[in-house]
């Protein structure tokens, strides 16, 4: 992987099969713990006779799903219940399509990624998604070394994300160009 | 100058402090956070709200030097959607009615 280029209004990169299968893996597990996350609607008879869903009031408990589904209000819980409550579904369904559409458009066995440009920004916001998975499950902060110490359990994965991050970044500056 | 009458107006109609509660703006308010790349946060502004590059770096410039800052403001409705908005793209936003 070289970075993005804009070729012929396409965004085009080469994933070598490892870099392909890494991250395919690491979409495809968010998107299971998001799917998770969307069986906990309350399916109650006023839903099943409207059709329309419903989300949880309260915030997830696991704190990987808590910081990509965030509250909509600092201290008024009843009000962030409320809302997360009407959002959360669609939310999901967002975060589950541009995830599916990484997984449509990355060959598992790697090689050439030629995206549109709704295609691109899907990946973009994927792509992040997976970063603020990992950057919580890794408690990065403001102060995050390049390399931690090799006694340091994060050591092997904080890599990881510095390559998901040049990934982004990539893809960002050949969407402005 | 005033007269009795208003006086007691004011004192007993509730009324005129809920308008003005009412006439307050909402506020999108994204805030700082570690992971989030600085080019990212500009790239989303311009793209949801239609901000120009320059409003858009600016707007990102005050979430990372201030810790936080209004993005939009409006009815309810409008910032509960801009919210909703931001969640869908990652970044960490909350509404609230301007003081």
């Amino acid at each position: 992987m070289k970075g993005w280029s804009r070729r012929r209004g396409r965004l085009v990169a080469d994933f070598g099969q490892p870099e392909a299968a890494l991250l395919r893996g690491m979409v495809s597990q968010l998107r299971e713990m998001l799917g998770a996350r969307a069986g906990e609607n309350p399916q109650d008879e006023l839903a099943e006779l409207t059709g329309i869903t419903t989300g949880p009031t309260t915030p997830p408990a696991d704190r990987v799903l808590a910081r990509l589904l965030p509250d909509f209000h600092r201290e008024d819980e009843g009000l962030s219940g409320g809302m997360r409550s009407l959002h959360e579904p669609e939310l999901l369904a967002e975060k589950d399509g541009v995830a599916g559409v990484v997984l449509d458009t990355c060959p598992s066995g790697g090689g050439t990624v030629r995206l549109s440009e709704e295609q691109a920004q899907a990946w973009l916001s994927a792509l992040n998604d997976v970063r603020l998975a990992l950057g919580t499950v890794l408690e990065v902060d403001e102060d995050m070394p390049d390399e931690l110490p090799s006694d340091d359990p994060r050591a092997a994965h904080l890599p990881v994300y510095h390559w998901l991050t040049w990934v982004q970044e990539s893809l960002i500056q050949a969407l402005a160009r | 100058m005033t007269t009795p009458a208003e006086l007691e107006q004011t004192q007993i109609d509730p009324a005129v402090d809920e308008v003005g509660a009412a006439d307050r703006p909402w506020l999108t308010i994204v805030w700082n956070d570690p992971v989030n790349l600085m080019s990212y946060v500009t790239y989303v502004f311009q793209n949801l709200f239609g901000y120009s590059r320059d409003e858009a770096t600016k707007l990102m410039l005050d979430v990372h030097h201030k810790g936080r800052a209004v993005v939009t403001r409006g009815s309810r409705d409008k910032v509960e959607g801009d919210v909703a908005k931001l969640h869908g793209a990652g970044l960490w936003a909350t509404m609230q009615h301007d003081s």
